[in-house]
């Protein structure tokens, strides 16, 4: 099987790079991107925190979600450039000295996973609704969680791990960023 | 979905950010909260040869209340709206709306200027702002102008905004006693446009009549609606069901819907009617000090 | 340390694959990186229908980063143009003259990187001819219309096939002798599974000149035999691997024209090429399910007992029949129509027509058009109730196929394994006080307020299948385990299916845990790898735990038959006197002597009986002897707002039987999804075409995927009735919910909308749709 395609000459892109200072999961990082970098494809391909996950392009499926300061943020919305000079957290920094974040216990405990795609970005949203409102009701775990699509587990399963998070929380505070 | 290149700029204050807007000719835009702007941009929908990052512009993004005026800087988050104890004890109809624009990720990001200067009519901000009477600060190379909500937006992405001109405030006159103000939106789902939406604020006398009315309307035309005909009927009524049903036929009557997957011309055009009668009820409940 | 426990049968053990889920470690297809990787992005047609006129390649090769562009002629040189469908017909990878729809993949750009790939695709110059676009199924059957399928030669129409099945002439007796018939016609429109992650690979080629594939696909070992049918290529120099997969629903089954043009990308380039689609591409041109025109009738005798069932539907497959059904059912099991009930005549006839759409009719949580069919009956149960004055659970309690009744031969040639309708009726209907919610209903109607009670009773078929009807492409619908016990007790267990979320990993090693005694901790579970796993079809249709999950306990029984042998050897008896009991080898009568399987297979590798092979190790093709027949009754309440047409689910409970349950945990899982894209169609989501061929819903600002805030919260029960013919009774589950799910909704709209007659409204029910129906009847 052959194909004839025409073969270009490989030219680099010409970039307007940058170079940006970030503290990602903690560890500060130097790095330089071309401006359209989107933060998730610096997160992705240049630290290859593959954890992060795109699922929909526009903005509508939260897969990509991480924290920047503290914040939950798309990170398919947002250009690496923009993240000079912040704190960025992924899922990978959920676990801290081999210990389990109370969210990630929860969603497994709770069965809140069924593929694992939409897991990441909905696991940093949960991060971020309890450390803003730490005993949610469901109602609240509904609409907090309403930026963050889930095809597999109908959501019933992912309340019930948020649920337990908060449990956990307000048990045994968890220490991290 | 990836955007196309641009340069990319960060400055740190109002007059850097015009001084690029003007050297990059009306190529460039502004970049507040981006979730629209980047979208468009990874859809190839616009291709701005710039983006002007505004984020880091100290002391932009406030909400604080002065003699006259809430102030609402252009960088705060539309989050900030639903957060803030000023806002939902103040000017509940921000709240209202503070927490139906898009989604809860979305919104950390979405400021209020992105989201009152883009001129979607689909945007939440702007018939809110229209119903408050509130106005826009507006600065360029020539210095500062104000321009009332209700004159800013002229089509579709069309507004009063100059190709160097920044959206820098937004001001909302303070309500005095008898205020009442809400917002309803219509949604197929959580991050969707409105099929229908309607921002009311009366404000009642002590005599129950009703001394003015502002009534916006959201994704029912090529722009956001003020119904002004609406509005003006209202005054001196008493809010009877007769008087919220004639005053919802007239704001019907003034919107201007497309056909969308949402539906009908006469649907949506019935769903602004249905609306803004229920809404209407909420503001004058709330003037009366309900919730 | 402490043994764990052994985590068998009906046991909530935590699933094995979150350990790496959540900490961000799956391994999906994006997450592949590999070393002077280029990456792949296709330019799409904007017309539905038109002539390529020309590519001009010149401005994408001028593109900063861009290497290559390929089209279809660059295909056609290598005969790549055009592949089969894994229905026997014929689709586009490029073309090389004709767009068929509005999307199709025009060209590939290869580049360094994404971002260049992308900027490649935007420079790309075609110019087009459009073509009249044929989009509405009926249209395309009528005389005169523009022929689709030029390049098909003598092909003069639209018509694909026809498919019939029952008797046509008692059927319309029995109808005529009915006291009473309903008719409706439903159109289940397009839907799309939007899998949260996209479909995509990476292709390489090796200086030996294997091709490795890691590609987004729930059936990894059929894939490569059509990759080496279709390119040549010696099929042990074709891998196939699937790593964890971001959902599936059945919309990774075919093979898309982006793999292809990245197979040849690599064999052209000599590079890694990587393929991941946008969601844009995902929503206008992948795997879209339904789009069926039934048109349906059945009646009963006065004192409410069915009679006869007539269907004939029309099925709009778009441009190429791309769907994965098995051969012989060219409309799948669409014939499970007659459902819960025992019909004693039925006909049911579809046509197939080809339009200027993507591939159409192939999968959204269910493949084989089940979902269909369960809709249309449940729908007609519920009209024909609401004609005959009858309560439709009293209705539908009356006409149940009896539990005495079964093995039941349905009247369209299918066998019920098992059942209990009745059973899953009034579990339900004791859960949700059904009798109190008639009594609110009445007192609401009196105040004009709309509330509705819906129940779907649906009657599903999984399993695929026996081999003696089920093939696909003429490869027969077996399925596989190879289980291999280590010296020391441990277990390696592969199979031919491929898990996207169904937690394959910790059901098929509590299976394994249940017939070998060995704890699933010990017992690790791979698919996906053509090179390592035996040979299946793969999961989709609900058919892993049917087929090989049976294949995992016969693949364990003859494990056991050795092992006695063993044992027996170990304990100085007989072979005879040896038995199973308690997860050990006993000595019959003495329990004190036995040997656990960790004791055996030690000895398998260093003290087995002379003449006796070493190892311990067994492989299963099972062939299933019948399809298994999972049921449920689901009872939706519903207020609707007349004023907006917006309708709240206030309660929803589901009851399922899907035979033994492995692991509940998971299974409630299933069906809280399943629930989900059952009530997503039903109420949100649907791909619709404006009258010129354009997808209006090609983001997901348009196609409307439930959140939190819409989904109902679930309330689920279980009744278990064992299927008789699988070795540990179990069914299939993954299905149930969402071919059960979107009557019950409807019905329950309806049922509120009693007041005002309205016998139909097309789903989604969306507020303007059911606005619509009550200004029809109420225009004040």
């Amino acid at each position: 099987m052959a194909v004839d395609a025409v073969v270009a000459k490989s030219t680099l892109p010409v970039n307007s790079s940058k170079t940006i200072h970030v503290t990602v999961n903690g560890v500060a990082r130097a790095s330089t991107v071309d401006a359209r970098t989107l933060l998730v494809s610096y997160l992705r391909e240049h630290l290859t925190l593959t954890g992060t996950h795109i699922g929909c392009d526009t903005g509508h499926c939260g897969a990509c979600t991480v924290l920047v300061d503290g914040k939950a943020v798309k990170s398919c919305m947002m250009l690496a450039v923009q993240t000079d000079g912040c704190e960025v957290r992924t899922v990978e920094g959920l676990e801290m000295a081999g210990k389990l974040h109370p969210v990630q216990e929860g969603f497994t405990k709770e069965h809140g996973l069924q593929c694992g795609y939409c897991t990441p970005g909905m696991m940093m949203t949960s991060v971020a609704l309890l450390a803003k409102n730490p005993n949610p009701t469901e109602d609240e775990i509904r609409r907090g969680i309403s930026g963050n699509l889930c095809r597999c587990t109908g959501y019933v399963n992912i309340v019930k791990a948020v649920q337990y998070a908060a449990k956990q929380m307000a048990a045994a505070p968890p220490g991290g960023p | 979905m990836y955007p196309p290149s641009f340069e990319y700029y960060a400055p740190t204050t109002v007059e850097e950010a015009i001084g690029l807007l003007q050297q990059h000719e009306g190529e460039a835009k502004i970049l507040a909260g981006g979730q629209s702007l980047v979208a468009m941009m990874k859809l190839r929908l616009v291709q701005p040869a710039a983006l002007i990052d505004i984020n880091r512009i100290p002391n932009l993004s406030y909400i604080r209340e002065d003699d006259k005026f809430l102030r609402i800087g252009a960088t705060a988050r539309t989050n900030d709206l639903a957060d803030s104890e000023l806002i939902r004890r103040r000017y509940p109809i921000l709240a209202d709306a503070g927490g139906e624009i898009a989604d809860p990720i979305v919104r950390n990001r979405g400021t209020v200027g992105g989201n009152v200067s883009h001129g979607d009519p689909g945007n939440d901000l702007p018939a809110c702002m229209m119903a408050l009477g509130a106005e826009y600060e507006v600065r360029g190379a020539k210095g500062a102008r104000t321009v009332p909500a209700r004159q800013f937006y002229q089509d579709t992405f069309v507004t009063a905004l100059g190709p160097a001109e920044m959206l820098t405030e937004i001001r909302v006159p303070k309500p005095g006693p008898g205020t009442g103000n809400a917002y309803s939106k219509m949604e197929r789902k959580v991050g969707d446009f409105a099929t229908a939406a309607v921002a009311v604020q009366v404000v009642v006398n002590p005599t129950g009549a009703i001394q003015t009315a502002g009534i916006g309307l959201t994704n029912v035309g090529a722009t956001a609606i003020y119904a002004a005909a609406a509005s003006e009927f209202l005054k001196g009524k008493s809010g009877t069901d007769a008087d919220l049903a004639k005053t919802a036929e007239l704001a019907r009557d003034a919107s201007q819907p497309g056909v969308d997957n949402r539906g009908s011309v006469d649907f949506k055009k019935d769903m602004v009617r249905v609306w803004t009668r229920r809404t209407l009820r909420r503001a004058l409940d709330r003037a009366k000090g309900g919730k | 340390m402490a043994t764990p426990e052994l985590g068998g049968i009906g046991k909530s053990v935590q699933r094995k694959e979150d350990a790496r889920f959540i900490r961000g470690k799956g391994n999906y297809v994006d997450d592949v990186q590999l070393p002077g990787m280029l990456f792949l992005d296709l330019a799409r047609s904007p017309y539905p229908h038109a002539k390529i006129l020309a590519i001009r390649k010149e401005k994408t090769l001028a593109t900063p980063g861009v290497l290559a562009v390929i089209t279809g002629k660059d295909l056609e040189a290598a005969k790549l143009s055009w592949m089969p469908t894994l229905m026997s017909d014929t689709q586009m990878v490029l073309p090389t003259d004709t767009v068929m729809f509005h999307g199709q993949e025009v060209a590939g750009v290869v580049a360094t990187d994404r971002y260049a790939a992308a900027d490649g695709v935007a420079a790309l110059e075609v110019d087009y001819e459009p073509l009249p676009a044929v989009i509405d199924p009926f249209k395309a059957l009528a005389p005169g219309a523009p022929v689709i399928r030029t390049d098909k030669k003598d092909k003069k129409d639209n018509h694909i096939w026809h498919w019939e099945v029952g008797d046509k002439a008692a059927t319309e007796s029995a109808l005529q002798g009915s006291d009473v018939v309903v008719r409706e016609k439903l159109y289940i429109p397009r839907i799309h599974v939007s899998s949260i992650e996209t479909c995509g690979c990476v292709a390489q080629v090796d200086a030996m000149g294997k091709l490795t594939v890691w590609m987004t696909t729930q059936a990894p070992h059929a894939i490569r035999t059509v990759f080496a049918l279709v390119s040549g290529l010696p099929e042990q120099k074709i891998r196939i691997i699937s790593p964890d997969i971001g959902g599936g629903f059945g919309g990774k089954v075919p093979v898309y024209p982006g793999y292809v043009i990245a197979v040849v990308a690599a064999l052209t380039t000599g590079h890694p090429v990587k393929w991941v689609e946008d969601r844009t591409g995902n929503l206008i041109s992948d795997s879209f399910a339904r789009d069926y025109h039934i048109e349906a009738e059945i009646g009963a005798s006065k004192d409410g007992h069915v009679t006869a069932l007539r269907v004939k539907t029309l099925a709009d497959h778009g441009y190429t029949d791309a769907a994965a059904n098995p051969s012989k059912f060219p409309a799948g099991l669409f014939h499970i129509i007659t459902g819960s009930y025992p019909f004693k005549a039925a006909f049911v006839e579809v046509d197939a027509a080809y339009t200027n759409k993507p591939p159409g009719g192939i999968a959204y949580r269910c493949s084989f058009r089940v979902t269909e069919a369960a809709f249309a009956i449940e729908r007609l149960m519920d009209n024909l109730a609401r004609q005959l004055h009858l309560d439709p659970a009293e209705f539908r309690l009356k006409n149940f196929i009896p539990p005495e009744a079964f093995p039941f031969p349905s009247v369209l040639g299918w066998t019920y394994d098992s059942g209990n309708y009745a059973g899953a009726l009034r579990k339900a209907m004791e859960i949700i006080h059904y009798a109190d919610l008639r009594k609110e209903q009445a007192e609401k109607r009196k105040r004009g307020e709309l509330m509705g009670i819906g129940i779907s009773s649906f009657t599903e078929i999984v399993g695929a299948g026996p081999s003696k009807t089920f093939d696909i492409l003429g490869i027969k619908m077996f399925d596989s385990a190879e289980i291999r016990i280590h010296p020391t007790g441990k277990v390696l267990a592969r199979f031919g299916t491929k898990s996207q979320g169904q937690a394959h990993e910790t059901t098929y090693a509590q299976i394994l845990a249940e017939e070998l005694g060995i704890p699933v901790d010990y017992i690790s579970v791979e698919e996906g790898d053509t090179d390592t796993a035996p040979y299946g079809l793969g999961t989709y249709a609900s058919r892993s735990t049917p087929t090989a999950g049976a294949a995992a306990a016969i693949a364990c029984r003859k494990i056991r038959e050795k092992a006695a042998k063993i044992a027996a050897h170990l304990l100085e008896v007989s072979p005879d006197d040896i038995e199973w009991k308690d997860y050990k080898f006993q000595v019959k009568g003495v329990p004190g002597k036995s040997k656990t399987m960790a004791d055996v297979a030690f000895a398998a590798y260093t003290n087995h009986p002379q003449g006796m092979e070493a190892g311990l190790e067994a492989v299963d093709y099972y062939d299933p002897p019948n399809m298994t027949f999972p049921f449920g009754s689901y009872i939706a309440v519903v207020d609707v707002d007349k004023e907006t047409g917006q309708v709240h689910t206030r309660r929803f409970v589901a009851v399922d039987d899907c035979g033994t349950i492995i692991n509940p945990m998971i299974v409630d899982g299933q069906i809280h999804g399943g629930l989900t894209m059952g009530f997503a169609p039903a109420m949100l989501e649907e791909i619709p075409y404006d009258a010129d061929g354009n997808n209006r819903a090609s983001s997901f600002l348009e196609y409307l995927l439930p959140t939190a805030v819409e989904t109902p919260k679930w309330e689920t029960a279980k009744t278990t009735t064992p299927s008789p013919h699988h070795p540990l009774g179990a069914k299939g589950v993954g299905e149930s919910a969402t071919v059960g799910a979107p009557a019950a909704f409807v019905n329950a709209v309806l049922d509120a909308l009693e007041p005002y007659g309205i016998s139909n409204i097309d789903i989604p029910l969306t507020p303007y749709k059911v606005w619509q129906a009550i200004h029809a009847k109420d225009p004040k």
